[in-house]
Formats: C-alpha cells, sequence, structure tokens
C-alpha cells in the first residue's frame, strides 16, 4: 500500500537545527545528527535540510556538516541553500544526498535543467516560497522571502517543470511555523497545474492537516514545528507518527 | 567483499554508507578487472535506460558483468535503474539491456481515473511471491520507490515479490544468483538493512 509521504522539513543555521515562524524569529531547537538518529528510530520516510545561513550570508553549502548527516540519514534526503553551482550539486549527490532542493538559484535559468541532466528530475526539487499579498494575489518570494518576484506560482511552478524540476516544494511563507494548517488554496492551484509532485509545506499542526493538504493535491507534507515542538509551551520534542497511524489518516 | 558498481549514473554515497552500516564489506568497481574478480555485485542507477547501459558500455563493464554473473554465478543484486538494466531492454529508450532476466520495461500505466502520479515516489508496502533468501526475515517490508517504469518479466516465475500502486507490478526478481529490486534498499531504514544483510549472505 502506498501512502502519502510525511516529510519533516529542517532548518539549518550555521551548524544548529532551528525553527522559524513566518521566516522569523529563528529558535534553536538541537543538533542535525542527533535529530537524524532520532529520526532514523522512528523510520521517517524522508527528511529534507534547508540551510538559512548558506543562503543569506553566500556561503555555499555546508559539505563537512552534509557529509555527517548523509552517513547517518537511512532515509531519502534533500538540501537545500547556497547552491548556485553544477559542481556543488554534483558534490551533494556524492555525498548521498538524494535530491537537492533549488529556491533563490532556480532564477538562474539554466540550473534547474542543468542539474536534471546530470542526475535526472526525480532528484531535483524547487522549493517555491509562496505569499499572499493585499489583494489575495499569491506571488513567488527568493532570497528566504525577501525578494518579491512578482510572478505567480503557478505559472512558476509550471515553468520549474518544464525545466526539469521533478518535484515542487511549495511553501506558504505565512503559514511558517503557525501550525494552524495549511495553505490550501495555493496547494490546490500550484497541484492541479504540474504533472510532477507537490510537496506541502507550512503550517500544520496535526495530523488533519496532513490529510487536507493531500486532499488539496499535495503528494507529500512536510512540516517543521509539528516535529520538534511538543504541547503548547512548545518544548523542544522530537517526534513523528507511527506508521500505523498514518496509514489510518489516509485511508 | 561486496563491488558496488561505479559507471557515472549515480552516485555511490548512500548505498557505501549502509552497507558500512550493516558491517558488509563493499569496494567501488568501474573496471572490468574489478568485475571480474567479484565475488558480489551491486549494480545501483538512476536516470535514463539508454544513458546506463550506455555508461556501462563505455566503461567496458557490460560484457565482463554478464561473464561474471552467468559463468561465474557470482550473486548480482540490480538496484532501481539497475534491476531494469538486467532485462533485455526499455520502452524508454532503444538500447539492449544486459538480458540477465528476459523481458523488458515498460512505463508505469495505472487505469485511467485511479488518480496516481508518475513518477511512483515514496514508500510502498512488497508483496512476496515466492520463498527466496532476500526477503528472509522481513514481515510486512516497506521500501522507499522513486520510478516510472518497471520490469515486465517473460518468465512469471522469476517474480519475487510486487507492489500496487494504482495496479500491481513486479518490484523484486529473482532467478538463480540473479536478484533485482525496484525501490531502494539502501535508503529503506531497518528493511533495507535486512535485505542488504540477507544479499551480502546468499
Amino acid at each position: 500500500m502506498h501512502i502519502a509521504r510525511i516529510i519533516p522539513c529542517l532548518l539549518l543555521k550555521n551548524g544548529g537545527l532551528v525553527k522559524t515562524v513566518r521566516f522569523k524569529k529563528d529558535r534553536y531547537v538541537g543538533d542535525p545528527i542527533n535529530a537524524v538518529r532520532i529520526f532514523n528510530e522512528k523510520e521517517v520516510d524522508e527528511l529534507v535540510f534547508l540551510d538559512t545561513s548558506a543562503t543569506s550570508a553566500g556561503n555555499g553549502p555546508n559539505f563537512r556538516l552534509l557529509e555527517d548527516i548523509a552517513s547517518e540519514a537511512f532515509m531519502p534526503f534533500g538540501y537545500g541553500g547556497g547552491i548556485t553551482t553544477l559542481e556543488q550539486i554534483r558534490r551533494l549527490y556524492s555525498l548521498g544526498v538524494e535530491k537537492i532542493v533549488i529556491n533563490t538559484a532556480a532564477t538562474n535559468p539554466g540550473l534547474v535543467s542543468d542539474a536534471a541532466g546530470l542526475a535526472g528530475s526525480s532528484s531535483v526539487v524547487v522549493s517555491i516560497d509562496a505569499r499572499r499579498g493585499l489583494f489575495g494575489k499569491y506571488s513567488v518570494y527568493v532570497e528566504g522571502g525577501r525578494r518579491d518576484l512578482k510572478t505567480d506560482p503557478v505559472s512558476y511552478a509550471r515553468d520549474m517543470e518544464k525545466r526539469g524540476a521533478g518535484e515542487i516544494l511549495l511553501n506558504a511563507i505565512d503559514r511558517d511555523g503557525v501550525m494552524e494548517g495549511y495553505d490550501l488554496e495555493l496547494i490546490r492551484r500550484v497541484s492541479e497545474a504540474v504533472s510532477v509532485p507537490v510537496v506541502a509545506v507550512g503550517g500544520a499542526g496535526s495530523l488533519k492537516h496532513f490529510r487536507e493538504a493531500v486532499e488539496h493535491g499535495a503528494s507529500a507534507a512536510a512540516a517543521g514545528s509539528m516535529f520538534v515542538f511538543h504541547g503548547k509551551h512548545k518544548a523542544v520534542l522530537i517526534t513523528y507518527p507511527k506508521y500505523d497511524e498514518m496509514r489510518k489518516l489516509f485511508e | 567483499m561486496i563491488a558496488v558498481v561505479s559507471y557515472g549514473v549515480c552516485n555511490l554515497g548512500s548505498m557505501l554508507n549502509m552497507l558500512r552500516k550493516i558491517n558488509v564489506e563493499a569496494c567501488e568497481a568501474s573496471t572490468p578487472a574489478a568485475i571480474e574478480k567479484a565475488e558480489k555485485i551491486v549494480l545501483p542507477g538512476i536516470g535514463a535506460f539508454d544513458n546506463g547501459i550506455k555508461a556501462l558500455n563505455a566503461l567496458g563493464l557490460a560484457e565482463p558483468l554478464r561473464d561474471r554473473v552467468v559463468n561465474g554465478k557470482v550473486p548480482i543484486l540490480g538496484v532501481c535503474l539497475g534491476m531494469q538494466l538486467l532485462g533485455t531492454g526499455s520502452e524508454e529508450g532503444v538500447q539492449a539491456g544486459l538480458g540477465l532476466i528476459q523481458g523488458g520495461c515498460v512505463k508505469l500505466r495505472p487505469p485511467e481515473g485511479v488518480g496516481v502520479k508518475i513518477p511512483h515516489m515514496g514508500w510502498n508496502t512488497v508483496h512476496p511471491k515466492k520463498a527466496g533468501p532476500l526477503l528472509e526475515k522481513l514481515d510486512a517490508p516497506r521500501f522507499y520507490f522513486v520510478h516510472s517504469y518497471h520490469l515486465l518479466c517473460k518468465d512469471p516465475t522469476d517474480v519475487l515479490a510486487t507492489a500496487h500502486y494504482g495496479m500491481d507490478f513486479t518490484v523484486m526478481v529473482q532467478r538463480g544468483n540473479i536478484y533485482g529490486a525496484q525501490f531502494h534498499p539502501e535508503k529503506s531504514h531497518r528493511y533495507g538493512m535486512t535485505l542488504l544483510g540477507n544479499f551480502a549472505g546468499v
């Protein structure tokens, strides 16, 4: 039986794990290698690491850290942050990163197609950070949510699929860390527009939210806060639903 | 010692990491000489069928692989594209495969209206069709898949296991010393560890 993937999406900053709210207010939540070991035990479907410091500081990926993560990750994992060249992508694949995640650098027209040519589309994810404007219109943001591309996420996603993106990681900036549910309209629009899998992220606070995302067209649901915080005071605790729970959820 | 075939169409990091984790000795094999003395072979691979077979041929590995497996009776495990390459060809391309398993690859075509996206990406349960060493000690196994094509065996007794994604299809084969897995055991937690450990023990 195939069920939708549930993916912890973890933020790295200067070698540590952090969690943000609406892309700001990052809070340290622990050591990434330790987190990977716990997620191994919990038999997590897949992991995504996004390094916020790699982008904003203009540094490339932290290869040493990623090598350590790869040697402990016995599930598929994706990495994004600070990727600008094909050489970096080649190096990431050779370390054992299954999927590379491109955000800001997707505006460089050649990089996505070159990456797909290197290892096939299913190893290339384009992450789209979208925000709804004052009049309800969605727009794509890059550079960690700071630069507005003034482009509709639907046409952007279609364009990325054409260039060779094998998966879209669709993030609703204003839902990040809020834990009140995904932006279902955004998920529906983008999922209908592309034939590649859409991974919804931003807003998950309960198992019910995962089901809603999938019902609106997502092939997988990702979350941050839900897997690193526990209780109303948001104590740091790494959790992940049991397989039987997830099976029941999607039945 | 398992020789993991290195031919440029996928990176071996994950496979070597996983084998190290379960204390199985492994090395990269990228030359005919390395294949000729291999005691056990893993053929990984991702991407397009023709790219894979051309890359094997460009390094002169296809013939030694066939010889080692057919005449030397060395166990081989094809993984993902590596399993597809064991067959005779694929709809995805025009090149001939290794021909170690009779049958070619076809695109996954679930019936219309079942609403599943291709590629088949994610975790799925695997259902054994016959007894074989690879699936020993595995209770209700599930594995991580990423693929759009699947192998169609001419001889149904070669089918070791199937999965369901809009339709039933072959995900594992075994014919004597020749094994294939469409999924990624190296990325499938304890299920993959057990399977690779079983292969190391055959």
